[in-house]
């Protein structure tokens, strides 16, 4: 017999790894992705292609010539970024300034902290952040996919149509912009199933619920962060209702449906917000994080200046989780508090 | 020297008798290394034959009445040098001795099984669930108390059957299936599964009103007190994957384990680690020439090679699957970071010492961390820095 191995307890493995989440994560986000080929065609497959290898391609020459470290790509946590990247553009931005994104992303957002695990904010939303303040006009100009029954027929494809987006309409009415902003508005229902105008990953809130509810049965993510998000943003847009915050001529029920279903809110709260580096770990924790973006978010698409404020809500978040970290899960045997 | 016979005597109040497993003559007592490098003493015995103290029953009749007093019982059960089988080795009869002003009101059967693997618990409920019973009956004399539940997982769906069966008129006795989930043969985690009842951090089980034992220490309880049979052998479980006859095999103490692991079909190809216990919690052996089975020996298991090795530590990814995964609620990462910073305060704040070394935050790790690589020193640390503050108050005390 050979020498045997020593080593401490315990000796069995789950099995996990950091790139089986990451990989369950990517799958996740297949249901969504497609939808947006289908709706934007072309142009959904160029931009993911830019996002995903300028992301690879900046830690690769960041951990290799400028930290002379081993290359770190294998967990494939770069691929994710890029992902999430081109999900959060819309799908017609010029290939530089996406590349830029994602140089910004991976090489301020990721490793300018040490790279995996050390990040306080969410490397995708850095970049995405960036560029939207860099660039604002190019950044909110989305084509629109002209519906479900087109996309069928393979008429999708419109870079030549750009429209605001059912959140920008909605805020055009609050702000009583736009006496005509009812006629614009787009059907629920589509707004739900997607083809709508947005940025490139963010169409389908069906799709990414699917794909988010995945996450959750995989064990990949928890309920906590997605379902506190949803639930603060549904009771907030109620409330908003109930006492007449609202475009006039809406009703409340509509309302809570458009807040929830359109925007960065599903992507977000089921990918974004729920990254396991820049979230909390205990569950109270998870459940404050998830309450502050939806109050943020709201606070945002009812007074701030822009239509949608998710990525600002979860980087806002994001700086507040050393302190969600301090709640301390409930040691065994402890009593409650009288 | 004949089998029974008392070898070493308790030294303190939480130590054991030792009775001798085989007859012969003590040839010395000296230094000697255990399986996992560990020095110490031992007592070494030149065998002769196989004869047994007199008094002794070893015949297979079952006796149901017992009617000593309760001091005679833990009299004899302290004198049989029994010990907790599940694992800890606590010495039973010191469990049997409540504290002053504390009360046992329940006493619950552990017979989920310690560890994933290790079947010896449920072998033995199948093979003396009469036995366990008459011994559950004399522990409930011992401590006074007229309730008993037998914790058993789900899955020994054979076991909960039989005990139940055995149970059925006995008043105060309950069968309780419990959900299967490690670490559940744990004490506390097990008194929280039976009586909803959860051991305050540092407090033993009677706090609660519980008394915890083993399936395997109950029988050991019933030869003892109704055969007059001190313990002198237990059962073990030797699995694996690639082993040729895996199985539970009763083995006396000093027993050579490598005749253990012959008559299962030698060591498997390909080995890389032999472990004494379970995958979890047990410790990996550096040699098994000449080392013999023990009161805490519960299990050999044989990994392969390619499970053997630890994978390479990724960057801790924050996930807090760890913090999910602890039984007793700990945030198993920051006790780790905390020990690489030697923060001892902020470690005795947040209950490292309530650790119970069960695994399941590395078990769970994605980034393959070793957390209990650091937790373990931690524990050493700051249990060292408790006791002497403890030194300090009672001398102080003293000097009042």
């Amino acid at each position: 017999m050979e020498k045997l191995i020593v080593a401490p307890a315990p000796h069995a493995h789950s099995g996990d790894s950091v790139r089986r989440n990451m990989l369950l994560v990517i799958a996740a986000l297949i249901p969504a992705y497609a939808v947006s080929i289908v709706a934007f065609g072309w142009g959904a497959l160029i931009e993911m292609a830019i996002s995903v290898a300028a992301c690879v391609g900046a830690e690769w020459l960041i951990t290799k010539y400028l930290l002379k470290q081993k290359p770190t790509l294998c967990d494939c946590s770069a691929v994710l970024t890029g992902m999430l990247l081109a999900f959060n553009v819309p799908s017609n931005l010029d290939w530089w300034i996406l590349v830029i994104g994602a140089v910004f992303a991976i090489g301020v957002g990721k490793m300018t902290f040490g790279g995996l695990g050390q990040n306080p904010f969410n490397p995708a939303l850095v970049g995405r952040v960036f560029l939207l303040i860099s660039f604002p006009a190019q950044m909110t100009t989305w084509p629109t996919a002209s519906g479900f029954n087109s996309a069928i027929m393979g008429q999708a494809i419109t870079d030549a149509n750009t429209g605001a987006t059912p959140l920008a309409i909605i805020k055009s009415g609050l702000k009583g912009y736009d006496p005509q902003w009812m006629d614009k508005l787009p059907d629920l229902w589509d707004s739900f199933v997607g083809l709508l105008g947005g940025s490139l990953g963010e169409v389908s809130a069906l799709a990414l619920l699917l794909g988010g509810l995945m996450l959750i049965c995989t064990r990949v993510i928890t309920w906590h962060i997605p379902v506190s998000i949803l639930a603060t943003v549904a009771l907030f847009a109620a409330l908003m209702g109930a006492f007449g915050g609202i475009p006039e001529g809406m009703c409340t029920c509509k309302y809570v449906g458009y807040e929830l279903c359109t925007g960065g809110l599903m992507l977000g709260a089921f990918f974004m917000a729920t990254d396991y580096v820049t979230s909390p770990m205990s569950a109270w924790g998870k459940i404050i994080f998830g309450v502050g973006i939806g109050l943020i978010v709201m606070v945002i698409r009812t007074w701030g200046s822009y239509p949608e404020g998710m990525s600002f809500a979860i980087l806002m978040m994001n700086a507040t989780v050393p302190l969600l970290n301090r709640i301390r899960p409930r040691h065994f045997g402890e009593k409650k508090k009288a | 020297m004949k089998v029974g016979d008392l070898l070493a005597k308790a030294g303190g109040f939480v130590s054991a008798n030792i009775c001798s497993p085989v007859s012969g003559t003590v040839a010395k007592i000296g230094d000697w290394t255990d399986a996992w490098g560990a020095p110490g003493q031992a007592i070494f015995i030149d065998v002769k034959g196989d004869d047994w103290a007199k008094t002794i029953d070893r015949s297979e009749e079952l006796k149901t009445e017992c009617t000593l007093e309760p001091k005679e019982i833990i009299d004899r059960i302290s004198a049989a040098g029994i010990v907790g089988l599940g694992g800890a080795c606590f010495p039973t009869h010191v469990k049997l001795l409540p504290p002053p002003g504390k009360k046992a009101e329940v006493l619950i059967i552990n017979g989920v099984e310690c560890e994933p693997y290790l079947t010896c618990d449920h072998q033995l409920m199948l093979e003396h669930g009469e036995e366990i019973v008459v011994g559950i009956r004399i522990l409930m004399r011992a401590l006074n108390v007229d309730r008993a539940i037998i914790g058993i997982e789900n899955n020994k769906k054979d076991a909960i059957q039989h005990m139940m069966e055995l149970t059925k008129d006995m008043e105060g006795i309950t069968v309780q299936p419990l959900k299967l989930k490690y670490p559940q043969g744990g004490e506390k985690q097990l008194i929280d599964a039976c009586i909803h009842r959860q051991v305050p951090s540092g407090a033993l089980p009677i706090e609660v009103g519980a008394v915890v034992d083993n399936v395997a220490t109950v029988y050991a309880v019933y030869e003892a007190v109704q055969k007059n049979k001190p313990l002198v052998s237990r059962v073990m479980t030797v699995t694996g994957k690639n082993l040729a006859h895996p199985g539970n095999y009763l083995v006396r103490f000093g027993t050579p384990i490598d005749e253990v692991i012959a008559l299962a079909g030698g060591v498997p190809e390909c080995t890389g680690k032999i472990i004494g216990g379970g995958p979890m919690m047990g410790r990996a052996m550096d040699h098994t020439e000449g080392m013999p089975a023990n009161k805490r020996l519960s299990g050999l298991l044989f990994l392969p090679e390619e499970e053997s090795v630890r994978p390479e530590e990724d960057p801790c990814i924050r996930c807090g699957k760890c913090v999910d995964a602890c039984p007793m609620g700990l945030e198993p990462y920051l006790l780790s970071k905390l020990f690489a910073y030697e923060k001892w305060d902020e470690l005795e704040k947040h209950d490292v010492m309530d650790c119970i070394d069960c695994g399941c935050c590395v078990f769970t790790c994605p980034s393959h961390r070793r957390l209990l690589d650091n937790i373990r020193p931690a524990k050493a640390k700051v249990g060292g820095i408790l006791r002497e503050r403890a030194a300090a108050a009672k001398a102080a005390a003293e000097k009042k």
